[in-house]
């Protein structure tokens, strides 16, 4: 061979390795180290009595009580890669959109589980495929089978009931009526109140957050507001963000007293606990703690 | 009467016609479809008078706020462009602006539980966030010179916006992604009181504000001379600035605690003004008030309306009006 051809061999034979496409890892049937970041699939781990194997959890994990022991990696935005690495996991739980860090993971070569956020009967889907995903599918399929019965009886339950036009809060800024981001007609918080026996105001707009201003709430005339909150209020908190209300004392809801600070976390996680937090939506709008 | 006077009169009758209009069809427009008829229909009673409450409730506040936040941003953009002598100054130009974003987002971020007299924390806070800004840069600016170097005053205007912004970004660190959603949202300008009680609180400051921009018109004139030129023409160019700076710093303070920091007003308003009726600041300063008061009501009436039922923040509507006029002035004056 041309010995001036060699260089030029070598380089591209470089160059080809280097850009071959990335091998997937392959999936372990029985992952032992487990890292999620997202605290819905946490309690599912821990429901489906994989709780042991969990490595580390997100900043935002409250539920079970065990994972205050258990070391914390970050979140969505800021997932500390350093930390989970050094933790050896056989298993990462990451969001759809963490594109980024899906890349690094699989280039550390460590198998990921993908997780998207989409609507009420994808939690029980997410259950079952998790609990694959783990080993422990038997315990899954019953669990998500609990859970869709439990969510059935609900919905008999609503079933004959008035349906009041609900609007559903999940945040804004604290004693002001500034802000107000209110559930659209898609996502798992317009599921869990529509199944609840509740009209979300918004279900015609096909967005998960509507920003819903002063004139909007004024011309849906909602006959139930639900404030979904996760951290508890003390009772003084809670009778003045209540009172903040009276700014919009035309609204039927307001007029009529059917404020309520719903502070209940099953309520804003998609998780195991969901149909829990679908009863709870479900006495307050139809009346009765 | 003497000619400054006619022409002030006839200006301020054009513009106060103008200002008046939008104030009265601002409430009009929306994204529901009211009747006036109904609006106005006594004998309905308020509480099913669903018409009458959007149209009290949600748009007049709105319709007013968007007045007075128009007015001061547009009026305090004229005096600091005088103080500064430079046609591209804002109210924003200072640092006002991001003191009074750190000082909102500190209260999105960790004032969860309070809440003062019973008045929201945000407003408070980033008023008060403004008027730090707006401390330190004249402490900064007025350190080296007797006066107030307009020099000194740019470049820590400038430093403060940076380093009131690397705050922001550390902040933003802590905050979750509700509140970061929320901060961005608030960054965007939001006229949506839906009561009349922040525009009653920020009233004592417009009024104060008003009342030494109208003393500032004959000395603008001065300035913009240049500050010798002026000091032999008697004026006391210490003086003016001050006040130049501090009631345009209180202006822009209190519009942004109201309808947060809308961007644009401040420089299209001033420059359209001055294209229509010349640069004599005794006519410049109160026509611009009150055609930056239509100008806002529009673009926020045009926020809400064009993509019904959702509303855009009517600071992207003054951003997209806004960003080619900046151009097409900078492209102007080359």
């Amino acid at each position: 061979m041309n010995t001036n051809l060699l260089p030029f061999v070598l380089f591209m034979s470089f160059v080809i390795v280097a850009n071959r496409p990335l091998a997937v890892p392959q999936a372990q049937v029985q992952p032992r180290r487990i890292v999620s970041l997202i605290p819905a699939v946490t309690e599912m781990l821990f429901a489906l009595g994989a709780g042991d194997r969990v490595a580390a959890v997100s900043n935002f994990d409250k539920f079970p009580p065990e994972v205050e022991k258990i070391p914390r990696v970050g979140a969505l935005l800021d997932p500390n890669l350093e930390r989970i690495l050094s933790l050896k996991p056989d298993l990462v739980v990451v969001y759809h959109s963490q594109e980024d860090f899906r890349r690094q993971l699989d280039r550390a070569k460590i198998p990921t589980y993908i997780y998207t956020h989409a609507g009420l009967a994808d939690v029980t889907a997410t259950i079952r495929s998790v609990a694959d995903r783990v080993g422990r599918g038997d315990k899954g399929r019953e669990l998500a089978t609990r859970i869709e019965s439990q969510l059935g009886e609900i919905r008999r339950r609503a079933a004959g009931r008035p349906r009041p036009r609900t609007l559903i809060v999940f945040g804004r800024e604290n004693y002001a009526l500034r802000g107000i981001y209110a559930s659209g007609g898609r996502g798992f918080i317009h599921d869990m109140v529509t199944l609840a026996g509740g009209d979300n105001v918004f279900a015609d707009v096909q967005r998960e957050a509507v920003q819903a201003t002063s004139e909007l709430i004024l011309s849906r005339r909602p006959e139930v507001i639900l404030e979904l909150r996760a951290d508890p209020l003390t009772p003084e908190e809670e009778s003045k963000e209540l009172a903040v209300w009276g700014q919009l004392a035309s609204v039927p809801a307001v007029r009529n007293r059917r404020v309520h600070l719903v502070v209940d976390a099953r309520t804003v996680i998609p998780g195991p606990r969901v149909a829990e937090g679908v009863e709870t939506i479900f006495s307050r709008l139809h009346g009765g703690r | 009467m003497r000619p400054i006077q006619r022409r002030l009169g006839s200006t301020l009758a054009l513009f106060g016609g103008l200002a008046a209009a939008a104030i009265v069809l601002g409430p009009l427009a929306g994204s529901t479809s009211i009747s006036l008829g109904n609006v106005v229909d006594r004998s309905m009673p308020f509480e099913q008078n669903v018409d009458a409450q959007i149209f009290f409730v949600a748009r007049l506040p709105r319709t007013l706020a968007g007045a007075m936040v128009g007015a001061m941003l547009a009026s305090a953009g004229v005096v600091f462009q005088g103080l500064l002598r430079n046609p591209l100054a804002t109210p924003f130009t200072l640092g006002v602006s991001a003191g009074a974003a750190l000082g909102a987002m500190l209260a999105i971020t960790f004032g969860a539980s309070l809440a003062w007299l019973g008045l929201p924390l945000a407003p408070l806070a980033s008023f008060a966030g403004s008027m730090c800004a707006v401390a330190v840069v004249y402490l900064l600016a007025g350190a080296r010179h007797r006066g107030l170097s307009t020099n000194v005053l740019l470049l820590a205007g400038v430093t403060m916006n940076a380093f009131f912004s690397a705050l922001i970004l550390f902040v933003q660190y802590f905050a979750d992604f509700a509140e970061t959603f929320r901060i961005l949202r608030w960054l965007m300008g939001d006229l949506d009181i839906s009561s009349y009680q922040p525009l009653v609180t920020a009233l004592p400051l417009v009024i104060v504000s008003f009342a030494i921009f109208a003393w500032l018109a004959r000395p603008l004139n001065l300035l913009s001379l240049g500050t010798d030129a002026a000091e032999t023409r008697g004026l006391d160019v210490t003086r003016a600035q001050r006040a130049a700076f501090f009631s345009a710093s209180l202006a822009t303070g209190a519009a942004v605690s109201v309808g947060g920091p809308v961007g644009f007003i401040g420089i299209i308003v001033p420059h359209l003004v001055r294209l229509l009726v010349g640069s004599d600041h005794r006519i410049v300063l109160p026509a611009s008030a009150l055609f930056g008061a239509a100008f806002l009501i529009a673009c926020d009436a045009v926020a809400r309306t064009i993509m019904a039922p959702l509303e855009l923040p009517v600071g992207v509507i003054t951003a997209l009006i806004g960003g080619p006029f900046f151009l097409w002035l900078l492209v102007r004056r080359a």
